[in-house]
């Protein structure tokens, strides 16, 4: 069932220049991206703790700025993973698929999938 | 017609509709792929589904909505760190989990290194980790009976505490990955359904005025705008600065520790390819992130309508908040009739949750003990696929049993921290093992092995000495002081020491496999090599 290679298959696509893409696209996106939304998170958990005099500023009503920062989260949450959803597919998923397409077309696959 | 009666009645549909999943799951369960990871073969949003009924616990629908019913905005800060968790699993693990692994979180730290100490080591943890938050769920679901049924004898929440086990043991060894998987999902559709009733109710009471409903709650709380802001519960001015630091210390466990639970990382394997396993990440987020806003109402809401002294009288937890608003806001609109109905639909969605929460956990760690353990560590590879789904179904029964040992020892003692625990291992020891093994290619077995302990034995020794195990009235044994540590969640120091001891473990051995550091970094982003679905 499971795909059986030869270990140099891999050694080769790992050293070509497209893999060399296909990594640099998706780390150069993914890494800072994860760095951003943690200091964004921890900021928001640290003021949180050292910051309620700003936090329970009221901004209209009864909203302060503890609820709204909050909120915030959730949509730089779903932006966030929009936006990866939105990159992966323009940028990582023909790359990935011409690798994966070429190593299996040029026979390079012991068993063939069932 | 009591709503005891009622609430009864549904959930025993529920129960009886999902054994019948169970038993059709079981018939089309034969190979080993089909019982770890349901023969891959469900859709994104199939997946995104089960992924929120499989995190969507108790513990964060009546848990969540319960403190902040009780102690306001210091609610929302946990839910909020439960769904950021989610970017680290979709842009650094989901897909690139589903690409290089095949059953189980050790196929992924196994797949360079030497396979015996790092698969034991995996399969310790995932062990350890899941029977902490089984303990949790299950001695809370004897606690919710008590509250929910008017059950308050010991015998009672014994036998619940049983029928939970009987039933989660059921659902695995019968239906595997497949039954749980749909036992997951018809619980996050009923969880969502009833979540977002009674949020349109309490939200209709107030106009749709949110700053309405915020004001009331304040006032009816009895503290005023403090209930509106951070402070109530954690890192309290009684507390001081230590109190703040364990604030940042659960936050950092909560956010880092999703991404390397065992029941979570397997879902990823019942999709398809990694694109599905991306799309299914999607659909948990936007369910997950919605549910966490519709607690936020509910919270505020029973602090509004029923009031905190109400709730906390009923449970010191306040675990009954979301059940006391939906009686309340039925009986305001349809009458005493409506008011029972819809306590009753609640309390039925809460014990659906717990035996969804629970099924996913024992299948987690039995597959883990099945796969790893006696697979690859006592057979040494050698075991027929055959032989892995005896041992892995032997194995949720001899887990399932246990846990229900353990639960009922300790259902008089506070075990809720154990929940936050399961986290902080999960954040210490796994995800640093976890992400070494994708993306650092110096990374090898000492490595491995030592962030894995590293991080389980500093969280849970770091925990075994703070407050909420001894030295303070609401910890496991209240009587007992024998704490040294101030802090209640260990992830601040535990998750550094975890990377720490990966990293040293590593640069410390020669061990070094390009060829296979090679293999697990393209078959990780271009799934060349990786697991296929199976077809029936």
């Amino acid at each position: 069932m499971t795909v059986q290679h030869d270990p140099s298959v891999y050694e080769r696509i790992q050293a070509g220049e497209q893999f060399q893409e296909l990594r640099r696209r998706y780390r150069s996106w993914a890494f800072p991206m994860t760095i951003a939304f943690l200091v964004w998170y921890l900021l928001y958990v640290v003021l949180s703790g050292f910051a309620r005099d700003f936090m329970g500023t009221k901004l209209f009503g009864n909203i302060n700025v503890a609820l709204v920062f909050g909120v915030l989260q959730f949509v730089s949450t779903f932006l966030i993973a929009w936006a990866y959803s939105r990159h992966a597919a323009a940028k990582l998923d023909p790359i990935a698929d011409e690798l994966r397409g070429g190593a299996e077309s040029r026979d390079e696959v012991g068993e063939g999938a069932k | 017609m009591s709503h005891e009666t009622l609430s009864t009645i549904l959930f025993l549909v529920f129960v009886a509709g999902t054994l019948a999943i169970t038993f059709w799951a079981s018939r089309n369960t034969k190979s080993a792929s089909d019982f770890y990871a349901g023969g891959r073969s469900f859709s994104g949003l199939q997946n995104g589904l089960a992924i929120g009924g499989d995190y969507m616990s108790a513990a964060s629908f009546l848990g969540i909505a319960g403190i902040i019913a009780l102690s306001g905005y210091d609610g929302f800060l946990y839910s909020i760190g439960f769904l950021v968790a989610w970017l680290v699993a979709l842009l650094l693990v989901a897909e690139l989990m589903r690409n290089s692994g095949k059953y189980t979180m050790a196929d992924v730290l196994a797949f360079r290194m030497s396979p015996r100490p790092v698969r034991t080591a995996a399969g310790v943890s995932t062990i350890v980790v899941s029977i902490f938050y089984l303990l949790a769920q299950m001695v809370g679901a004897g606690a919710l009976v008590g509250l929910l049924l008017g059950v308050h004898s010991e015998a009672g929440k014994i036998w619940t505490i049983i029928a939970v086990g009987l039933l989660m043991i059921i659902y695995v060894v019968f239906g595997g990955m497949k039954g749980t998987t749909w036992v997951q999902i018809v619980k996050a559709v009923m969880l969502m359904v009833g979540a977002a009733l009674i949020t349109l109710l309490v939200l209709g009471k107030f106009g749709f005025n949110l700053s309405g409903l915020l004001g009331d709650a304040a006032t009816q709380s009895g503290k005023g705008d403090a209930f509106l802001n951070a402070g109530l519960k954690y890192g309290t001015a009684a507390q001081g600065t230590w109190g703040k630091i364990d604030l940042i210390s659960l936050g950092l466990a909560l956010v880092l520790g999703t991404a390397g639970l065992p029941h979570v990382l397997i879902r990823f394997y019942t999709v398809p390819t990694a694109r599905d396993a991306r799309k299914s990440v999607l659909w948990g987020i936007g369910i997950i992130g919605v549910f966490y806003l519709l607690t936020l109402v509910l919270g505020f809401g029973a602090a509004a309508l029923v009031g905190s002294k109400t709730i906390a009288a009923a449970d010191k937890a306040g675990n009954t908040a979301a059940p006391l608003l939906a009686q309340k806001v039925g009986q305001d609109i349809f009458g005493d009739v409506g008011g029972t109905v819809l306590l009753a639909v609640i309390a039925a969605v809460a014990f659906a949750t717990i035996l969804a929460v629970v099924a996913g956990l024992t299948l987690a760690s039995s597959s883990s003990f099945a796969h790893d353990l006696y697979a690859h560590v006592f057979k040494r590879g050698a075991a027929t696929e055959r032989q892995e789904v005896v041992v892995a179904r032997v194995a949720a029964f001899v887990i399932g049993a246990i846990a229900i040992a353990l639960s009922i020892f300790a259902q008089s003692l506070n075990v809720a921290f154990l929940v936050s625990l399961a986290f902080a291992v999960a954040a210490s020891g796994n995800l640093p093992a976890i992400l070494y093994s994708l993306f650092w290619k110096r990374f090898n077995t000492a490595g491995a092995v030592s962030a894995i302990y590293g991080g389980l034995i500093s969280a849970v020794v770091l925990v075994i000495f703070s407050p909420v195990v001894s030295g303070a009235p609401t910890a496991m044994f209240p009587d007992a002081d024998f704490h040294l540590i101030p802090l209640s969640n260990p992830g601040i120091f535990s998750i550094p020491i975890g990377f720490l001891c990966g990293y040293l473990g590593t640069i410390l051995s020669k061990e070094y496999n390009a060829s296979k550091y090679a293999e697990i970094e393209v078959r990780s982003l271009t799934g060349l090599g990786a697991e296929q679905a199976t077809s029936h």
